[in-house]
């Protein structure tokens, strides 16, 4: 198993985040993980990212072009990632973030409404936790089990008793997830 | 999975081995992107447990001289920085290689010259391994490729620092600094009492006793003649590291047709470089100089009379390359392909400048 995944969108986000915690899940799960933000000045109101790596075997560049999936939150990111998607590879959006259609058809294409939800929910700090949901429904790469450890190594102690609400925002995800295209 | 194994930056590796393995001071400034070094260390405190001293001073040149200060007194002092902050540390750097003192300084490079960027970059190697600072020196200098390897290259380092009575560096960038990955790290050892110091590092000034005259640390010789003599033994030591400590690391180089020569983050790049090439029917090998001085002449001289060409991999315009043409010595063509300012490659772009400037 080799997964390369990348997390972009707005600062703030939680794509950072999100992305520590699907490396930590591969790790509880005795995975092989990397992660690299681009770290640079993106990261303050531009697109921040993430590349995630979680594979069986040892890594061997945790810098790659192409990926098996990207989460695309912000218009930005779309126009960056949709051409590094591999043929055959996901995308996954967030609605409210996108506003121009996906070009490609090669590729299955999922939309996740996470900020629409997270504002029902009205919590828009889950907003990456439902995407990570829809994301583990779409690539079932970690247990559910280990995303619940990963998270809880991943977050400082006194924030252990949000704990519950990200589980019900990624199990809130799994449902969420609406298949837009499937690759021909 | 052992408790021991965790997830962490680079630089978050290099704080806590610091402090495992014993660290008597760290003295830095921060600067992106290696600055988790100093925070990492500020938040575990080791001054109320091991009681290393964590010091952010006023300047990277400031920190350099508390080194040089520390590493006077035989303890085990370590600065870090990134390529512009490196650039201020050179007098230091300098001095301590004519004091013959032992110290660590760490190097997460970013883009240059000149303030340029904070992305990753390997644009110091010249620096580092050529000079930097002036006059006949050299610097013990590691190129990690991992996190795993920052964590085991702080004890190396000040292991071959003290051994040679000589600064070494931890030459490494924006992506191993920056990236997390599972990481081991060293074992637990007690800060050395004065007691062993003095055992360990008899020229240290710790204090005169009966039994000696008092040591001197000091670049300073203004007569030409014993000056001339210090920089003969400094180059006789010199030789004895070149002789004794060069360490690479060659992969599927057994069956390889052409080589690709990198270090640290650029030869992670290119191991996957390998894989690509290889399912093309390419048969390309890699050798990784983890010692950036001493330089893996001799591994890559042999190499030379058995492959059809190499291509050198680096994060700046060319520089490595130089010593692997010095090491091949003509027999065989040898490339470089390189991005610069802070872009890193992918492994395709190497894939492609593989096919067009090496493979034929």
């Amino acid at each position: 198993m080799l997964q390369e995944i990348v997390i972009s969108g707005f600062g703030g986000q939680g794509v950072l985040s999100m992305g520590k915690i699907l490396a930590y899940s591969g790790m509880m799960e005795e995975k092989e993980v990397s992660w690299f933000p681009a770290y640079g000045p993106e990261q303050r109101g531009g697109t921040a990212n993430v590349t995630v790596i979680i594979s069986d075997e040892a890594i061997s560049s945790p810098v790659v072009n192409q990926f098996d999936i990207a989460i695309v939150l912000n218009q930005p990111s779309l126009e960056k990632f949709e051409s590094r998607v591999k043929p055959g590879g996901a995308l996954i959006y967030d609605g409210y973030g996108i506003h121009k259609k996906v070009e490609r058809t090669d590729i299955n294409v999922f939309k996740v409404n996470a900020m629409d939800e997270s504002m029902k929910m009205d919590n828009t700090r889950v907003f990456n936790m439902i995407i990570l949901g829809g994301l583990l429904k779409i690539s079932p790469m970690v247990e559910l089990e280990n995303v619940m450890k990963g998270l809880k190594e991943s977050l400082p102690e006194r924030h252990h008793k949000l704990l519950p609400m990200n589980e019900a925002a990624i199990l809130r995800g799994m449902e969420l997830v609406e298949q837009e295209q499937q690759a021909v | 999975m052992s408790e021991e194994i965790v997830l962490m930056k680079g630089n978050e590796a290099i704080a806590h081995a610091a402090i495992r393995y014993g660290v008597d001071g760290y003295f830095g400034y921060p600067i992106t992107p290696q600055s988790e070094i100093i925070e990492t260390l500020m938040e575990v405190a080791p001054w109320k447990t091991t009681g290393m001293v964590v010091l952010q001073a006023e300047s990277e040149v400031a920190a350099i001289n508390m080194v040089y200060g520390g590493a006077a007194c035989g303890k085990y002092a370590m600065t870090s920085s990134s390529s512009p902050g490196i650039s201020l540390k050179q007098e230091g750097i300098s001095y301590m290689a004519g004091a013959e003192l032992p110290a660590l300084i760490v190097n997460v490079q970013r883009g240059g010259p000149g303030l340029g960027t904070i992305q990753p970059s390997q644009a110091d190697y010249f620096q580092t391994v050529k000079g930097g600072g002036h006059g006949d020196y050299k610097l013990i200098t590691l190129a990690p490729n991992s996190v795993q390897e920052m964590a085991d290259f702080v004890g190396l380092a000040f292991e071959l620092a003290f051994k040679y009575r000589n600064p070494a560096m931890i030459l490494t960038d924006g992506v191993i600094g920056q990236m997390m990955e599972k990481v081991k790290l060293p074992a637990w050892q007690q800060r050395r009492s004065e007691q062993e110091i003095r055992e360990q590092c008899p020229w240290a000034t710790l204090g005169k006793t009966a039994d000696r005259k008092p040591n001197i640390i000091t670049s300073l010789e203004l007569d030409s003649a014993a000056m001339e003599k210090n920089n003969e033994r400094f180059q006789a030591k010199y030789r004895v590291v070149e002789a004794t400590e060069v360490r690479y690391e060659e992969i599927k180089c057994d069956d390889a047709d052409y080589l690709l020569v990198a270090f640290g983050s650029a030869a992670r790049i290119c191991q996957k470089t390998i894989d690509l090439a290889r399912k093309e029917g390419i048969k390309v090998g890699l050798v990784r100089p983890i010692t950036l001085w001493p330089f893996p002449t001799e591994v890559l001289y042999a190499y030379g009379g058995r492959v059809k060409g190499m291509l050198t991999v680096e994060l700046n315009a060319g520089q490595m390359v130089e010593d692997v043409r010095l090491a091949v010595n003509g027999q065989i063509p040898v490339a470089h392909y390189g991005r610069l300012g802070g872009i890193v490659p992918t492994p395709e772009g190497v894939l492609a400048a593989l096919k067009e400037k090496v493979v034929h």
